[in-house]
Order: structure tokens, then C-alpha cells, then sequence
């Protein structure tokens, strides 16, 4: 109960720094709206690959349709600028959703790393097609339309949007996981086929988590496109050796499995990120490669896991370290 | 479809698309070869293989601009590049065997992007290309073309294949390594020490990928980036050749490299990536689904 | 988990916070500071790296020749990088971050048309204006921007020429024009897909036909199914672009398979050193050029062309390829602005860019009202016994261009 009352208090605390951030500090802005988007991108890919056990590599596939609907929109749908973009935002989302609910059954199907190279495959071509079709602009890329407020106003603007979404994906994610759902995804990731014999049907539920991750991804899409205002296929939308690898970087960072995990890996990892590029001019992506090797082979349960651990460890050193709530080795024997 | 018509015209550039298909893809396998072993033995999937590739290259690329013949460079960047996989498996690699696969490929990617920029930042990020001095061989009239250097390629892929399959069995390491690939708890019980065997896999992994970055290197060009291409071709033709089948690796490269070929002729370039993705993902829908079946018959 | 392991996540919300606000660019009184976001790592790192040195070697060589002047003050340049590893969303976070929070006078363009695409809108939205040399797309200059000057031609400008000659070849042999047929092999991006529309746009023009139009994927190492292509449908001339790889894998693939075709044309071949990797493989490849350092111009800072080569030769160790070139006329263009302006007030040197018609090594500089340079044209070489010979315009050429290239067999 306690543990509950802190939660809520933390959320809140989080809230209002969100809101006041802008104000604070000005000069930011676009990198702390970045830092919600990375949130989003960590707790929509833990859905998935934390709580139920399938690693997708793909999920930037979700974030690049959303993207591009919404620039579509606004550029063919003769709007008015936020009505577009309202509509944008809502179309990426069903987009993304109708596109996961499309691919889930034949893709879910497929188990353990498999699963990872498929998403990984379905990015790519997502990627390549949107190079090479001129009705999206093809390599050329997009351009997505000027903002008509006060030039002042814009970024905060797109803040605003982007803290709202996380908020929304966090707090959606966190009812989820407490209800019903969270325990039947929880149960396939520890034992697939036991939790089907046990007359779950998880390909529904599967698909449910996917197309939830797909949603809040889909609809991130829209204002991404607009606060960069150039959207590039490979670098921006569907930018697989970055966004798609990140995801699932901060996710395990902070510990997957977890809710809080998710966005204290964005959060660290962000922050690490923006330091290396300020001050390790060029050398910045080493330090990242050995960042992540480092938080890899030695901190394989991530932030909250280790801390987990540590925290355990003085009380009495002979017992184990309190299993996370994370199982770090979903079985993949049943592949082999 | 116009390509298409043009195909039916002249079926002789079939030959052509087939036979350059062939030897790309034998590099191609060349790789793969490497991923397999070490998914095989090691439950590793490597994200850097391509990388491993990049630096073979330039180890070529840089002895040769010292005056030493690829011929030589080749072997001694395989030999460079185990002692260079010993160190790697030494320090980082050991600590991850036993984790979740899902660890090796984060691990490796770490590994992957740190090299790549440590590539562009030692070689630099100009693309380099080596003169193999080979000329080419002119079939059916100069109507099919193949330049020599890839037949180099080619043979070279296939040795070194037949070389590990011989290695494999008849040498005590590589029976060690079998061994262990079949079930590393027992070969442990029964005394084989499954770490210096995979140490030995690792390395070997890391020689052969450095034989394939020459052979880049003298049939295309290399520079810092080009490893994700290898990477993700490797990891296909793995899948499609199916785990531990190494025979099987150089015949689903080959393949591949057919595919691509005809794929980018039919389609037009820039939907060969995809095309060949796609294909990717339909065949591992369809293989879960014949699995899937499987399955079903035996409950 | 407990209630610090969940406070950090607030905590390190803070600690981010806390770090923009203390960071504060602290320019000194007499300097003048340009941003530049350029691509030092990524698939654009040698070019960026080339945009760089341009830079660099402009702002020294202005610092010492008595820097900038500003009513009665003089200021020295000073150069801010940020590194966008050659991709577009990082770029534009990094400019919004030299403008806002290092708090950069004015904005030099970074490498490529993507990039400079992604940039474009940020240096437009803080009304700053921006120089650039490396953002040939035409797509830039559509859309209106007001704070954008480009000392470049647009890429559709690149193989322009090549057509040109083209036609005017073909009416030399007494053939129609309009029955000349052209291969295109480009790598599918910004730039390249601009060379493209333009040959396309000047091939209709003729009533050529394009037989192949190929756009490479930019991860593609091979381009051995276009040319098998080429070979069946023998067109008379192969343009290819696709940066300093497409340059590579032309003149190395064309030669390793014999693929012959009377005119090889392509962007990128100076940067790309094809004569010095290729030797004689890489003979009659035409190669579009924004400059030259044969050309003849008076430079206010470096006297003429040839003196740029060779002190920028001097000081960095290689020849200095166009893009080195049009990174350093970038600078001076800034410079200029500045001192017409007399004041380091964004709106009035965006003004007085705006009026610029001056002459530098790299060719005469004056803005159209879309930010264009219309005042320099392109150059066409050739490569003839292992030299780049200018061929077009013809006003610098030095020889006329060999067409159609001999049979391979019939060369030495």
C-alpha cells in the first residue's frame, strides 16, 4: 500500500518537472522532448521484449509508419495545420496497430531469436521500400509543413505532444500490467507452451501487446517527423541501427521486465549519450560500443536488477540474489 | 517489366546473372561459414562479424601498400585475426557464453559499433580498394564476363570450407568442438575443455572472416562501414542453410547471391534489399509453419 | 525495489535539466562564432571530413590576414563542430544545439543534400542565416527558406553537361539525337536522385531514351546487375552517381567486366582518387565537377585557384577536391557578409548575403532569391592518359572531349 502511495507520489513529481522542464530550462527543449520519445521507445519495446519474453529488433517498423502517415496526411489531406495533424497522429497510430494486428499471428508464431531476425528483416524492407517509392517522397525524403504558431512556440510545443504520449504510454503500460493482461504476457514469456496448455490463448494476447506497442509507437510518429521537420527513410524513420537498436539498449539498461526499468534506461542512456557527443568529439560511438558491452556482459539484469542485487547482498551474503522480475533466459529450447 | 523481356531476349544473361550470383555469394557463405560455427558451438549470434570482415580487409589492404602480395596478406591476416579473436574472447566473449542469447547479440553490436568507429578513426573513412592485377575471363561471346578475381573468390571460399569440414572431423580440436556443439555439458563431464574449445571456435571464426575482408577487399572496396551488409547476409544464409549444417551454408550462400543477382535485374536495384528481406521473413514464417505441423503430427 | 531505485529516475530528469542550464557558450569579445555540424564518422566521414578541412583552412588563412572586419573592429573566426554521423536527425538536433546553447553568430552547412535538408529548417525557424557548399538539392531551394545561401550549382546540374556533349556527339556522327540511349546507375539518395531528375529533364529534352534507370540501395556493394544490364541493352552512355562508392564501383566493375560503352560519365571522381586507385582502367570517364583549380578567378584571401591548391596542399597533405573548395568559398562568402554588414546582427548579414556578387577562387558568387548561387557554372572533365582535362564548359576546355571511347581491347 505504502509501496503504492510512493509510486503515485514519484509519478506525480516526475509530471510536474515534465511540465515545468520547458520553462526551467529553454535551451533543451529539444532534447528533453527527445528524452520522453526515448521513454515511449523503451517502455513500448518492454512490452513485448521484457514482460513477454519476444526480443523484436522490428518495432522502429511501427514507429516509421506512424511517421509517415502522418506527413501524408498533412501534405495530401488539405487541412488546416493542427487538424492534420491531429488526424496524422491518429492515423499513425491505427496504422502501426492495423499493421501489427495484419502481421502478429505469422510473425508471433515464430519463437526466440528467430523472432528477433524477422523484426529485424520487416524493418529493413519497411525501410527500403519507403526509399524507393517516390509516392513517400522515395530517398529524397519528406519534408513535413512549416508550423504556423510563433517560432517560440514551436518546440515546446512538440514538447508538450511528445511528454503527453509517454505519460500516456507509461500510464497505460502500468494499468496493463497490473491487470490481467500483465500476468498472462509474464506467463508466456516464463513458459509458452505450459500457459497454452493452461487454456491461455496467447496468440490473442500476443497480438494485444504488440498492437498496444505499435499504437503508442505509431502515434510518436507524427510529431517526431514535424519537430525535426525533415523526414529521411533510413535515418529518421525507419532508422534501425539507431532508434531500433536503442529501444531495446535502455530497456535492457534499466532492467527489462520491470515498469520503472524502461525509463531509467532511457533516461541514463540518453543523458550518457548527449555527454559522449558534446565532449568526445568523433570518438563518441566508441565509448558507446564499449558503454554497451559493459552494461552487457556485466550488468546483464540492468539497473534495477543489479541495484536489486547490491541491495541484498548485505543483509545476508550466503542466500541468492532475489530472483528480478525479469527472467533473463526465456527458454528457447523448444527451437533447437 | 521491361528487365523481365529483356531476360527472355538474351536468356544468355542468365548465365551471367547465375554465374556472378555464384561468386558473390561465395564470399558471402565465406562469412556465414564463421556465423555458423559459432551459433553452432557457442549459442552466439555475432553482430560484429561484419566488422571482423572490415579489419581482414584492411590488414590486407595495409600490408600490401607495404609491398606484401595478397597471396601472402590473405593468410597472414587470418593468422592476425585469430590471435585477434583469442584476445577478443579472452576479455569480453567468455563472460557471455553462458547468458541468454539476446546478451551476445547486444554484447556483439556494442562490439560491432566500437569498432566501426575506431575503423574510421585509425584507417579513416576513405573507401579503399586493392589492384588484384587478374584480368577477366570473356564466355560466350563477351556476353558473360567474369572477372578473375572472383573465381579467386570463389575457390578460396570453397577450400577454406572443405579445409573446416576436414578440420572438423578429423582433427582432435575439431572433434572437441563437435563435441561440444552437441552438448557442451557432457563433452565437459567427459573432460574436453569447453572453454579453450571455444576460444579455439572464436578465433577461428575471427581468421576466417579476415580471409573473406581480403578477398573483399580485392574484389569490391572496403571502408569502415561496410559490415553490416556481411552481417545480415551471413545471418540469413545461416537460417536457410539451418543450424549446423555447413555444407548446407555455401550452397544457401551461393543461392543467395543468385537471388540478389536476379532480384536486382528483375525488380531494379533499389528493391533488391527488400526483396531479399522479404524473403527473410517469408522464410521464416513458412519455416515456423512446417515446424508448427511437425509438431502437431508428433503429439 | 524501493523507494531510491525509483526516485533515480526523477533524479537523473533533474541532473539533465541541471546540465542545460549550465551550460553557457562563453565567446570571447573578438571572435566570431560559425557552427558547423559535420559528418566525421558515418558514411559521409570522408567528405565531411574534406568539408572540414575547408573550413578550417579558410577560417585560418582570414585570421591571419587580419581576420573580419566590423566597423572599426577586427574579429578572428572561430569554428564550432559538432559530429552528425551522416545522418539527417542528429544533424538537426546538433544545429538547434550550436544555436541555442552554444549560442553560435551564424551556421556553416554541413556535408550532403540529406543533411542540409534536415539542417535547413532549424537555421530558417532561429533566423539564422546559414552558408553552405556541400547541399546541392534542388529540393532546398523550393521551399522558400529565407536564411539558406548555397555557394553551389544543384546537383541536377552535375551530369548536365554530359548529355549535352551527348547530343552534340551524336549530331557529329550524323545520327539524330533522338536516337542516342542512356543507362542511369544511381545510388538511391538525396543527391543522386537529383542527378537524376536533371539528366532525365535534359534527355527528354533531346528525346533520348533512358533504357536502364537503376537506383542503388545505399548499403549495396556490387553493382554487377546493372552493368550485366548495360551490356544487353548496349546504350551509348552510363551515367552513374552515387558519391565517392558509386565513382568506385563504376570505373572498377565497368573495367573488371569489359563493359563497354562509348561515353562513362559520373560525379565524384576527384574525391574519390579514381586515378590513383585505378590508373588506366579509369580513362574517357567523364566526371562532373564543381570546380577546378585550373580555373581563372581572382580570390580576395588566397589570390587565384592554383595558390589554394597548393597551400591548402601544403598545409593538409592532398589535393583539395571540389567539395574542400566550395567548404572554403562557404567561409568567405560568411566573411564578406559580415564586413558588408558591419554589424554581427543575423538579419543584417542576412541581408547583405542576400547582395553578395563578389568573385572568389571558386567561381563568382551571387544569390537568386532562393539562396541559389547563380552565378558560377558547372565543369565537365575528362580523364585522358591519367589527367582530369576539363571538356566542358568551353570556356575553360582544354581539349575536346574523346567520344565514343575506344574498345577496350583497342586500348592500351
Amino acid at each position: 500500500m505504502n509501496n503504492r502511495k510512493r509510486d503515485i507520489a514519484i509519478i506525480v513529481a516526475i509530471g510536474v518537472a515534465g511540465i515545468a522542464a520547458p520553462w526551467v530550462a529553454p535551451a533543451v527543449t529539444t532534447q528533453l522532448a527527445f528524452l520522453w520519445l526515448m521513454i515511449l521507445f523503451a517502455l513500448t519495446w518492454d512490452i513485448n521484449g521484457g514482460q513477454m519474453g519476444y526480443n523484436s529488433f522490428g518495432n522502429v517498423l511501427f514507429f516509421g509508419l506512424g511517421v509517415y502517415a502522418c506527413a501524408l496526411l498533412q501534405r495530401d489531406s488539405g487541412l488546416s495545420y493542427y487538424v492534420a495533424l491531429g488526424c496524422g497522429i491518429g492515423l499513425g497510430a491505427l496504422v502501426a496497430a492495423g499493421v501489427a494486428l495484419i502481421l502478429g499471428p505469422a510473425i508471433l508464431a515464430i519463437r526466440g531469436h528467430y523472432f528477433a531476425i524477422a523484426t529485424l528483416g520487416l524493418a529493413i524492407v519497411a525501410a527500403d521500400i519507403a526509399s524507393a517509392w517516390e509516392y513517400v517522397g522515395a530517398a529524397s525524403g519528406l519534408a513535413t509543413p512549416v508550423y504556423p504558431g510563433l517560432i517560440e512556440h514551436r518546440t515546446r510545443f512538440f514538447y508538450y505532444l511528445l511528454f503527453a504520449l509517454a505519460a500516456l504510454t507509461f500510464l497505460a503500460v502500468r494499468k496493463l500490467y497490473s491487470a490481467r493482461f500483465g500476468l498472462a504476457i509474464n506467463a508466456i514469456r516464463d513458459d509458452e507452451d505450459k500457459a497454452e496448455a493452461m487454456g491461455l490463448h496467447t496468440t490473442r494476447y500476443k497480438v494485444f501487446a504488440w498492437c498496444i506497442s505499435a499504437f503508442f509507437l505509431g502515434a510518436a510518429g507524427g510529431p517526431v517527423g514535424n519537430l525535426v521537420g525533415f523526414i529521411d527513410p533510413q535515418d529518421l524513420a525507419f532508422a534501425g541501427a539507431t532508434f531500433g537498436v536503442w529501444m531495446v539498449l535502455m530497456a535492457v539498461l534499466g532492467g527489462k521486465g520491470t515498469l520503472w526499468g524502461p525509463v531509467i534506461g532511457a533516461v541514463v542512456f540518453h543523458i550518457t549519450q548527449e555527454v559522449f557527443w558534446t565532449y568526445l568529439l568523433g570518438w563518441q560511438r566508441v565509448a558507446m560500443g564499449l558503454l554497451i558491452v559493459i552494461i552487457v556482459v556485466f550488468f546483464p539484469a540492468g539497473i534495477l536488477g543489479w541495484a536489486g542485487r547490491a541491495r541484498a547482498r548485505p543483509k545476508d551474503p550466503a542466500q541468492p540474489a532475489p530472483a528480478t522480475k525479469t527472467a533473463p533466459r526465456p527458454s528457447m529450447e523448444a527451437e533447437r | 517489366m521491361s528487365n523481365l523481356s529483356v531476360l527472355f531476349d538474351a536468356p544468355i544473361l542468365l548465365v551471367q546473372l547465375i554465374v556472378s550470383g555464384i561468386l558473390v555469394g561465395a564470399i558471402f557463405a565465406l562469412v556465414a561459414y564463421g556465423m555458423a560455427l559459432l551459433w553452432g558451438v557457442m549459442n552466439i549470434i555475432n553482430i560484429a562479424q561484419g566488422e571482423f570482415v572490415m579489419i581482414g580487409g584492411y590488414i590486407v589492404f595495409f600490408l600490401a601498400r607495404a609491398g606484401v602480395s595478397p597471396i601472402f596478406g590473405i593468410p597472414i591476416a587470418a593468422v592476425v585475426m585469430y590471435g585477434f579473436g583469442l584476445a577478443l574472447y579472452r576479455s569480453v566473449i567468455w563472460r557471455i557464453i553462458d547468458q541468454d542469447m539476446f546478451i551476445s547479440i547486444l554484447a556483439t553490436f556494442g562490439i560491432s559499433i566500437l569498432l566501426q568507429q575506431l575503423g574510421n578513426q585509425l584507417f579513416g573513412s576513405d573507401i579503399r580498394t586493392l589492384p588484384s592485377h587478374l584480368p577477366s575471363l570473356f564466355l560466350a561471346g563477351g556476353m558473360v564476363t567474369v572477372p578473375e578475381i572472383k573465381i579467386v573468390g570463389f575457390v578460396a571460399a570453397l577450400a577454406v570450407g572443405a579445409a573446416l569440414v576436414v578440420f572438423l572431423r578429423y582433427t582432435r580440436l575439431g572433434q572437441a568442438i563437435r563435441a561440444t556443439a552437441q552438448n557442451a555439458r557432457a563433452a565437459r563431464v567427459l573432460g574436453i575443455d569447453t572453454d579453450r574449445v571455444y576460444a579455439a571456435t572464436f578465433a577461428l571464426n575471427c581468421a576466417i572472416c579476415g580471409a573473406a575482408g581480403g578477398l573483399v577487399a580485392m574484389t569490391w572496396f572496403i571502408q569502415p562501414y561496410l559490415g553490416l551488409t556481411y552481417t545480415l547476409r551471413s545471418f540469413m544464409i545461416v537460417i536457410v542453410a539451418g543450424l549446423g549444417n555447413l555444407p548446407g551454408v555455401i550452397l544457401a550462400g551461393t543461392g543467395l547471391g543468385v537471388v540478389e543477382q536476379a532480384a536486382g535485374f528483375i525488380l531494379g536495384a533499389e528493391y533488391q534489399t527488400a526483396f531479399v528481406f522479404l524473403l527473410l521473413v517469408v522464410i521464416l514464417v513458412g519455416r515456423n509453419m512446417v515446424l508448427a505441423r511437425q509438431r502437431r503430427y508428433l503429439k | 525495489m524501493n523507494f531510491k531505485l525509483k526516485t533515480l529516475a526523477a533524479m537523473s530528469v533533474a541532473a539533465m535539466l541541471g546540465a542545460g542550464v549550465a551550460q553557457v557558450a562563453s565567446a570571447a569579445d573578438d571572435t566570431i562564432v560559425l557552427g558547423a555540424a559535420v559528418s566525421l564518422t558515418g558514411k559521409y566521414a570522408t567528405l565531411g571530413h574534406n568539408t572540414q578541412d575547408g573550413y578550417n583552412f579558410t577560417a585560418k588563412r582570414i585570421n591571419e590576414t587580419g581576420g573580419v572586419k566590423v566597423g572599426s573592429k577586427h574579429y578572428k573566426l572561430k569554428i564550432a563542430y559538432y559530429d552528425d554521423e551522416s545522418t539527417s536527425a542528429r544533424g538537426a538536433q546538433l544545429v538547434e544545439r550550436l544555436i541555442k546553447q552554444d549560442h553560435v553568430n551564424f551556421v556553416l552547412g554541413p556535408y550532403s543534400s540529406a543533411l542540409t535538408k534536415a539542417v535547413a529548417p532549424i537555421t530558417e525557424k532561429y533566423k539564422i542565416p546559414m552558408v553552405e557548399g556541400n547541399g546541392a538539392s534542388r529540393g532546398l531551394f523550393t521551399k522558400g527558406y529565407k536564411y539558406l545561401f548555397a555557394v553551389l550549382n544543384t546537383s541536377d546540374y552535375y551530369l548536365r553537361p554530359a548529355v549535352a556533349i551527348l547530343a552534340e556527339e551524336a549530331k557529329k556522327e550524323g545520327r539524330d539525337p533522338k536516337s542516342m540511349k542512356i543507362a542511369i546507375a544511381v545510388e538511391n539518395d538525396n543527391f543522386s536522385r537529383d542527378v537524376r531528375d536533371g539528366v532525365l529533364e535534359d534527355a527528354k529534352k533531346y528525346g533520348m531514351k533512358v533504357v536502364i534507370d537503376d537506383k542503388l540501395p545505399p548499403d549495396l556493394n556490387d553493382m554487377s546487375t546493372t552493368l550485366t544490364k548495360v551490356k544487353a541493352l548496349k546504350p551509348d552512355a552510363l551515367l552513374i552517381s552515387g558519391h565517392d562508392k558509386g565513382a568506385i564501383l563504376g570505373i572498377r566493375q565497368v573495367a573488371a567486366q569489359k563493359v563497354y560503352v562509348p561515353m562513362l560519365a559520373m560525379t565524384h571522381c576527384d574525391s574519390a582518387k579514381v586515378i590513383k586507385k585505378f590508373g588506366k582502367d579509369a580513362n574517357y570517364a567523364f566526371c562532373a565537377s564543381q570546380w577546378d583549380s585550373n580555373l581563372t578567378y581572382k580570390d580576395r584571401w588566397f589570390g587565384n585557384p592554383q595558390k589554394f591548391a597548393e597551400d591548402f596542399k601544403k598545409a593538409y597533405n592532398y589535393d583539395p577536391p571540389y567539395q574542400v573548395a566550395e567548404s572554403a568559398a562557404a567561409v568567405e562568402v560568411f566573411a564578406d557578409a559580415i564586413e558588408r554588414a558591419g554589424s554581427l546582427d543575423p538579419q543584417k548579414v542576412r541581408d547583405a548575403l542576400t547582395k553578395t556578387d563578389m568573385v572568389t577562387f571558386y567561381g563568382p558568387v551571387k544569390f537568386d532569391s532562393t539562396g541559389k548561387n547563380v552565378g558560377k557554372s558547372m565543369v565537365l572533365y575528362q580523364i585522358q592518359n591519367g589527367k582530369y582535362v576539363v571538356v566542358a564548359p568551353s570556356k575553360w576546355a582544354k581539349t575536346k572531349p574523346i567520344y565514343p571511347a575506344p574498345q577496350w581491347d583497342k586500348r592500351q
